[in-house]
């Protein structure tokens, strides 16, 4: 059970270090600003007798734009917490101490990654469902599909988790951040750029957004959850990040999977083989 | 399997290369079960290399190795051995008692065991003062400490320290001494990567000197008589028939005045040669073997420092 080992390792460093509690007060901060914000816009709402219809799809434009925070905060916090697990302790000679104790590297790379990804995951589950809790206790909106949105989420931070592990030992921790957060930027911008061809229908915008999910898939898992979360009124705006112009299909979904798999192995594979 | 009759080390031809450089080019040694090993060389010599080869934390680029009867980096065989890194740095917001319940646990050993172990390792290794402190507020000597109570926490059967009493003030190389003979009364085998030579030679049963990533030379410092002894002694009244009566021991006698000087294969000859002179009826003042100290050995063994 070294695996376990390591992982509560890695929940007790983050919470020794206070990274559990400035991520716990950064999610309430976020959670008490969107609920602000949605408490005022409801009293204009009241003060101006809107129709129900319309107050109803911009609450939920407004949950949208919440989740798209909750999702980009969620994996710059998973790579920027993770960067150094790997390449730190093997630069620093402290993995040393613990690779010559009986218990297979793999073990000790997936007890960490499992270390990890309870914590992104509880980070996930607190920003994500509160979001969506204020957002019915404050307007009374709630997504179309919140769990598989929330499992699209939660499935493009392992994915993140896993890329930055597997980066982690090849490279030093300031090139694994550079060349991960590169990865997520690129599929992040391939994102906007399919989107945009809603408005310019260029095939060859389509294109570039597939080819760049293929390389991270990481924005498709995005816009798969928008797709099942949106109300079909704001799924009809061309250009938004919440636009369903170019749906990510199942067959994308099984694709993060297994890059998720492959990565996690690649790291396990090359942290098993490397010099320490 | 592991096989209990094999030496503690034993390595054939183990090379590692980096690229076009070679960190160690050809090691072959034996460690014998229950002997404190001294590994002896200048900087960049290849030692730390052929440690993390043998702790299975560098890959060789060829031969083998074997550690306690079982190929180096064998899971099971990594419970009865202990390594204490050059530069121990670890987790550094746990403290004392945390660093060692960890790496225990990580051993495979019990609550129970640990609960026992821990207080007794940290009043070992002077810490229990310190126990309430987390890591980053040591100094490297306590540090250094916390490193030797965290490889020898499961009482393992073979400890590897790499520069164990670097950072450490004269009482705590002592300490370190102390220790590291404990381990061998204990039975385990201790395998020793220092630069001071004065530790090593009072503290190490056996040494090798390694250069360019090679073993080029190797003793057995324990005190048993053996090795090429020179004396010098003071003689006055010695027939020239007794000083040819030495040739039964020596050939390279020489008398100069009253300093007589010879060679002996081997220490255990010495009351004889001073029985023989003495019923010559020569009157010796002064009889003292010249050993060669462990300083001596090495620059003439390993050669004087090419840098500057």
């Amino acid at each position: 059970m070294g695996w376990a080992t390591m992982a509560g390792v890695t929940i007790r460093e983050a919470a020794r270090k206070r990274l559990l509690w400035t991520a716990l007060v950064v999610a309430v901060g976020f959670l008490v600003l969107f609920g602000l914000a949605l408490h005022y816009q409801v009293q204009d709402f009241a003060a101006r007798s809107t129709i129900p219809f319309l107050r109803y799809q911009i609450v939920s434009a407004m949950l949208m734009i919440g989740l798209y925070v909750v999702d980009l905060l969620a994996v710059l916090m998973t790579i920027l917490t993770s960067v150094e697990t790997i390449s730190g302790e093997i630069a620093s000679g402290t993995i040393q101490a613990i690779a010559i104790k009986p218990v297979p590297r793999w073990q000790l790379l997936c007890g960490k990654w499992v270390g990890s990804a309870v914590m992104v995951l509880a980070f996930v589950a607190l920003t994500f469902g509160g979001t969506i809790v204020v957002a019915w206790w404050m307007g009374g909106v709630v997504p179309e599909h919140p769990l598989q949105g929330g499992l699209l989420v939660s499935l493009e931070c392992l994915l993140a988790l896993a890329v930055t592990f597997a980066a982690g030992t090849w490279f030093s921790t300031l090139t694994n951040g550079v060349l991960v957060l590169g990865l997520f930027g690129l599929a992040f911008m391939g994102g906007w750029l399919e989107q945009m061809s809603g408005f310019t229908e260029s095939a060859r915008l389509v294109t570039i957004g597939i080819v760049t999910s293929l390389i991270m898939p990481s924005e498709a898992l995005w816009r798969r959850a928008v797709f099942e979360m949106q109300t079909p009124l704001a799924g009809a705006l061309p250009f938004s990040p919440f636009a369903t112009v170019s749906i990510p299909s199942a067959t994308m979904i099984g694709y993060a999977v297994c890059y998720l798999l492959v990565a996690l192995g690649v790291a396990v594979w090359h942290f098993h083989a490397r010099d320490l | 399997m592991t096989d209990r009759q094999a030496p503690a080390i034993r390595a054939e031809d183990l090379r590692k290369e980096y690229g076009r450089k070679v960190a160690v080019r050809r090691l072959s040694l034996s460690v014998p079960v229950g002997t404190i090993f001294g590994f002896l060389g200048p900087n960049g010599a290849g030692k730390s290399t052929s440690i993390k080869m043998l702790l299975d934390l560098v890959r060789p680029t060829s031969g083998r190795a074997t550690v306690l009867g079982a190929p180096a980096g064998d899971v099971e065989t990594r419970r009865r051995i202990g390594f204490l890194p050059e530069h121990f740095r670890f987790y550094d917001w746990l403290t004392p008692p945390e660093l060692l319940r960890l790496h225990g646990r990580l051993c495979g050993m019990s609550a129970v065991r640990l609960r026992e172990r821990v207080p007794a390792l940290l009043d070992l290794v002077g810490l229990t003062p310190h126990r309430d402190k987390r890591l980053w507020e040591f100094s490297k000597g306590m540090m250094q400490r916390a490193g030797l109570a965290q490889a020898l926490v499961h009482e393992p059967d073979l400890v590897f320290l790499d520069e164990p009493t670097s950072g450490l003030d004269p009482m705590g190389r002592r300490l370190v001494r102390d220790i590291i003979r404990a381990e061998r009364d204990r039975g385990a085998t201790v395998f020793l990567n220092s630069h001071l030579l004065s530790e090593v030679e009072v503290t190490c049963d056996q040494v090798a000197f390694i250069r360019d990533g090679e073993i080029v030379a190797s003793r057995d410092l324990r005190d048993d008589g053996s090795g090429r002894v020179g004396v010098v002694a003071r003689v006055r009244n010695l027939s020239a028939h007794a000083l040819a009566g030495l040739g039964a021991w020596t050939s390279d006698a020489a008398l100069e005045g009253d300093e007589l000087r010879f060679s002996v294969p081997s220490a255990i000859v010495l009351p004889d040669v001073l029985r023989h002179l003495v019923g010559a009826g020569a009157d010796v003042s002064s009889f003292a073997p010249q050993r060669t100290s462990l300083e001596e050995l090495f620059v003439r063994i390993v050669g004087e420092d090419r840098g500057l």
